[in-house]
């Protein structure tokens, strides 16, 4: 047995080490650039060949698992293990960190050592959350995601835009949400053990014993402990006032990670977490949940148009999207008579959205960190009929918008159209409303990003504006290819999600 | 004196040996070799840690139960010595050029451990109040030890002023359990309250009890007997109070957990109540005034003070029936290895910069990542685990001591307690955000010395290794809990 998990974080740790003991001089810069750039592919071709290597897969279960006793004491396992939900998303997390790093090569110019350190470690931080299944693992590696980021956010961001502000505030809200979590796994843990027998942090084994299964007072201050932390890091409203500010400070490798990625872990959390170990909670707060999803899709729709930065109109539009996900999951497990169909279909989509979204809004922000670093402005004012002086960065801005839109044919509409089609039959008036999400949503971005940035009137400041360059379609190229196919043969990823969608909800037994 | 084996006081022994040695040397070597005086001193640390380690296991009350030997002191002992060899390591450097008497420097701090060890064995309160005397008069001597420095000295008499009127305090308060009990043996006056019910007895031990948390505290710097602590750390030479904030708190709680324990388990509920309010008042306020601080020295004070509102609450939530990892006494012994690497670590990084440049204002840490990046960082592991972020040290710590709260109830206290660790990062990382983030105004490198080096790279190996393999200070912890019971 090759512990291929094990394997998956460690690359991209020893990685980071290796990369701070690369020789000085004068050439360590392209060393570094180059090592961490190729070291990025190993997890990717890893996180490849455990998706695409194996036929027959069943993802409904855990896969490639291992188990080592960590902590006799309070019986803590390093527990890792991989099914059709976490999977997509890791290989999505090597996939946007090597190009983050390619993209990065190029536009990276001040201390490159700290910053292939921190992305590597980063990347450990991120596959580790995704891997674990004893939440005391999967703690330490949510916070040890936590450090990089700041450090990302904080030294190479835009001086203009408040970096370090914007750093502490990203570190101290997923912090505040992040203890009140630890409090509830210790509780759970507490409520597991018994004189005789150990508690357990296993969340394989928590979501089969279903602590606090006679109290639901302390189930559902769990459940809500937990849920912040979760809720938080989606961010969902009213918790996501750190991202717009995380976000337009970030480096652009940053935002595409911070996007790509890091909000994933919060709804991850959800689907891995909260869904399974407290369905009865869950269920009885499903409508509190889907509402504040509503209120993220609408209001981050409205938002994201209020804005006259281009940085920060991506950002609101991810509090946009990441409420179908919520809505999805919510749907999902909702009191009422819908069938596992359309509650496996809504979950489906919440997956799928998942992501989706990493792919679209990802590329959405490498497009505009490209116009950044030509321009040095994001003002919505400055732009106009840039469509016509560089039209391979029009074509492709444009591919994502429509994307990001849910144009059907693309990505995006898929996993959008199947949240609400099993929102529908479990909360009719709520997806009603959300509804209203996708209209805005489709507005926003065809009147602020297509019509302001690539139509009108061409600003002559611009007449020196040079096209994309070679490795700049490189690093989209591939994003841009997961947009078609997905939006053209859903199933290349759904088959995985579905299986695991299915075997989620019938743990369920509603 | 009948059959006392000596072997089983040897570290004692040792530490006494080489302070007085560590004089007569001073006079002999008077002209040259200072650092000799430091070698020395540590192979004394050095002999008494492998001694403690040799008495592992014995539980032996000698000397008439004034003074016990188990594992509960063997514990206490290692953290002292340990605490002992790491600030040697670190004053070397430090005195250079800052005063010349450091023959005597090191014969006190020799004497300040040995209090600090005895302290850890005392149980009867007459041993309890002669060492903690003993640990009071050595700490107001080597704080005000730089005479030429009016802070030094400030704080010295602030120190003496407060700690004679809490150990005034406290010796009421131990002379009224002596009166009501009728002995000074920590187990014959839990007897004595065992078997009495009578309310005068009552009311007249809670007193004294509050009396004595009173003393304790103000060792332990709990709010309201803290306020010495900003101005004491800030003026006290740097390894000192790196000193204070380590070791006298340590052992200042291992008292307070035998007098707790052993003397006064009839009052838990009572003595519980009144902790668990104070605890969420020092962290509380530690954690806010520290947000206002600019000297990094001040900053780590107030940041001691909160840590100590932490430890209290394995205190709090003490509950030792069924064998839990949550128990409240082993978190504090976790916490408090723990912490031991952790504050001495973030304060030898402080000091290796004050060595150097002098700087101890935060504004001034401005660029260190250029000027001194194994110093920027260790800065941030040692924040981190203070903060209780993992993968450190002080999230063990942190995660025993919140669950043993947990499991006993206080669901108030744990949430104070986490929303005050989320609330000290920001002033932690006001210290990373000067350090990697801001423009050094002055570029030049800064030399680190080979032995602050060494401590500072074993401190932060420690604080990273209890992280990745707990298990080891689980067990000490856990047999030397065992012994109190």
């Amino acid at each position: 047995m090759i512990p291929w998990l094990t394997l998956l974080i460690a690359t991209p740790l020893l990685g980071s080490v290796i990369t701070l003991l690369l020789p000085k001089g004068e050439k360590s810069d392209a060393t570094i650039k180059w090592f961490s750039i190729i070291w990025s592919l190993i997890p990717l071709a890893l996180a490849s060949f455990l998706w695409f290597g194996y036929i027959n897969l069943d993802w409904g279960k855990m896969q490639f698992e291992e188990t080592y006793m960590w902590i006799q004491a309070i019986n803590v396992r390093y527990h890792v293990g991989i099914d059709g939900l976490s999977m997509p998303l890791v290989w999505l997390t090597t996939l946007l960190t090597t190009l983050s790093l390619f993209y990065s090569a190029r536009t990276i110019h001040e201390r490159l050592r700290e910053f292939f350190f921190m992305f590597l470690m980063l990347e450990a931080g991120m596959l580790g959350v995704f891997v674990s299944l004893d939440f005391f693992l999967f703690y330490v590696f949510w916070e040890l995601g936590l450090v990089p980021m700041y450090f990302l956010i904080a030294i190479w961001g835009h001086a203009e835009d408040r970096p370090l502000y914007s750093s502490i505030k990203f570190f101290l809200y997923t912090l505040a949400g992040s203890v009140f979590m630890l409090l509830a796994i210790i509780a759970m843990y507490i409520n597991t053990s018994s004189a005789t027998t150990p508690g357990t942090f296993d969340i394989i084994e928590l979501a089969a014993r279903r602590p606090f299964a006679n109290d639901f007072l302390f189930a559902t201050l769990a459940f809500w402990g937990i849920f912040l932390a979760f809720a938080i890091k989606v961010p969902l409203f009213p918790f996501h006032t750190w991202l717009p500010d995380a976000h337009t400070a970030a480096p652009t490798a940053g935002s595409v990670i911070l996007a790509g990625i890091l909000l994933k872990l919060g709804t991850y959390g959800f689907v891995r977490v909260l869904v399974p170990i407290f369905p009865q909670v869950f269920q009885a707060n499903a409508t509190i949940i889907a509402i504040l999803a509503a209120i993220s899709i609408v209001y981050g729709a409205l938002a994201a148009m209020a804005q006259t930065d281009f940085k920060r109109l991506i950002a609101y539009s991810s509090v946009n999207h990441m409420g179908y996900v919520i809505l999805g999951i919510a749907a999902a497990v909702a009191a009422g008579g819908a069938s596992l169909t359309d509650r496996a279909i809504a979950m489906n989509g919440a997956v799928l959205q998942m992501f989706n979204h990493g792919v679209i809004t990802g590329a959405l922000f490498f497009i505009v960190g490209m116009l950044y670093e030509r321009t040095h402005t994001r003002a919505f004012s400055e732009f106009g009929g840039l469509g016509a002086k560089v039209p391979v960065y029009g074509a492709i801005l444009m591919t994502a918008t429509f994307a990001s839109l849910g144009l059907p044919g693309l990505a995006g509409f898929i996993s959008e159209f199947m949240v609400f089609r099993g929102a529908f039959a479990t909360m009719p008036v709520i997806s009603a409303i959300s509804v209203l999400g996708i209209v805005f949503g489709a507005a926003m971005l065809l009147w602020k990003v297509i019509q302001k940035v690539l139509l009108g009137a061409f600003n002559e400041k611009w007449s020196g504006l040079k096209d994309m360059e070679r490795f700049e379609v490189v690093t989209l190229a591939p994003l841009l290819f997961l947009m078609v196919l997905v939006g053209v043969y859903p199933s290349s990823v759904l088959d995985t999600i579905n299986t695991l969608s299915v075997a989620v909800l019938q743990a369920l037994k509603f | 004196m009948p059959d006392v084996n000596f072997l089983l006081i040897l570290p004692e022994l040792i530490l006494a040996i080489f302070g007085m040695l560590i004089l007569v040397a001073d006079l002999i070597w008077r002209e040259k070799g200072h650092n000799a005086l430091a070698w020395l001193t540590l192979l004394g640390f050095a002999l008494a840690f492998a001694a403690t380690i040799s008495i592992w296991g014995a539980s032996v009350a000698l000397f008439a139960g004034m003074y016990v030997v188990d594992l509960f002191s063997t514990f206490f002992k290692l953290l002292a010595t340990i605490t002992g060899i790491l600030i040697t390591l670190v004053s070397m450097d430090y005195l250079r050029g800052r005063t010349p008497y450091r023959g005597d420097f090191f014969a006190l701090f020799t004497f300040a451990i040995l209090a600090m060890v005895m302290m850890a064995s005392s149980a009867s309160l007459l041993m309890i109040y002669l060492s903690i005397e003993f640990l009071s008069y050595m700490s107001y001597l080597l704080t005000g030890f730089l005479r030429e420095d009016k802070k030094s000295n400030e704080a010295a008499i602030k120190y003496f002023l407060y700690g004679a009127i809490t150990s005034a305090v406290m010796l009421y308060g131990l002379s009224l359990l002596y009166g009501i009990s009728g002995s000074l043996n920590l187990n014959d006056i839990a007897r004595a309250f065992a078997s009495s019910v009578d309310p005068t007895t009552r009311v007249v031990a809670l007193a004294s009890t509050a009396l004595v948390i009173a003393g304790l505290g103000f060792k332990i710097s709990l709010v309201p007997f803290h306020q010495w602590a900003p101005d004491v750390y800030e003026g006290a030479p740097t390894p000192i109070t790196a000193f204070l904030s380590v070791g006298s708190k340590a052992v200042g709680f291992a008292v307070l957990l035998r007098v707790a324990l052993i003397a006064l388990p009839a009052f838990q509920s009572n003595w519980a109540q009144l902790l668990a309010v104070i605890s969420i008042i020092t962290m509380t306020l530690g954690n806010l005034v520290a947000l206002r601080q600019t000297n990094v020295k001040r900053m780590l004070a107030y940041s001691s003070i909160a840590q100590a509102g932490y430890i209290l609450i394995g205190l709090v939530a003490l509950n030792l029936k069924g064998a839990s990892p949550f128990a409240g006494l082993n978190g504090i012994l976790i916490y408090l290895f723990a912490y031991l690497f952790t504050n001495l670590g973030a304060f030898i990084c402080v000091i290796a910069i004050e060595n150097a440049t002098g700087i101890v204002e935060i504004s001034q840490y401005a660029g260190l990542v250029k000027r001194a990046p194994l110093v920027a960082a260790l800065f941030v592991i040692f924040f981190l685990s203070l903060a209780g972020i993992p993968p450190t040290a002080g999230f063990i710590g942190k995660f025993f001591v919140f669950g043993a709260a947990l499991r006993e109830g206080y669901l108030f206290l744990a949430a104070v307690a986490v929303v005050n660790s989320v609330i000290s990062v920001f002033y932690y990382f006001s210290v990373v955000r000067q350090a990697f983030f801001e423009e050094a105004k002055d570029a030049t490198p800064i030399r680190i010395a080979p032995a602050v080096t060494f401590s500072l790279v074993v401190s932060a190996a420690m604080v990273l290794l209890v992280a990745v393999w707990p298990e080891p200070l689980l067990n000490l912890a856990a047999w030397s809990m065992a012994m109190v019971k």
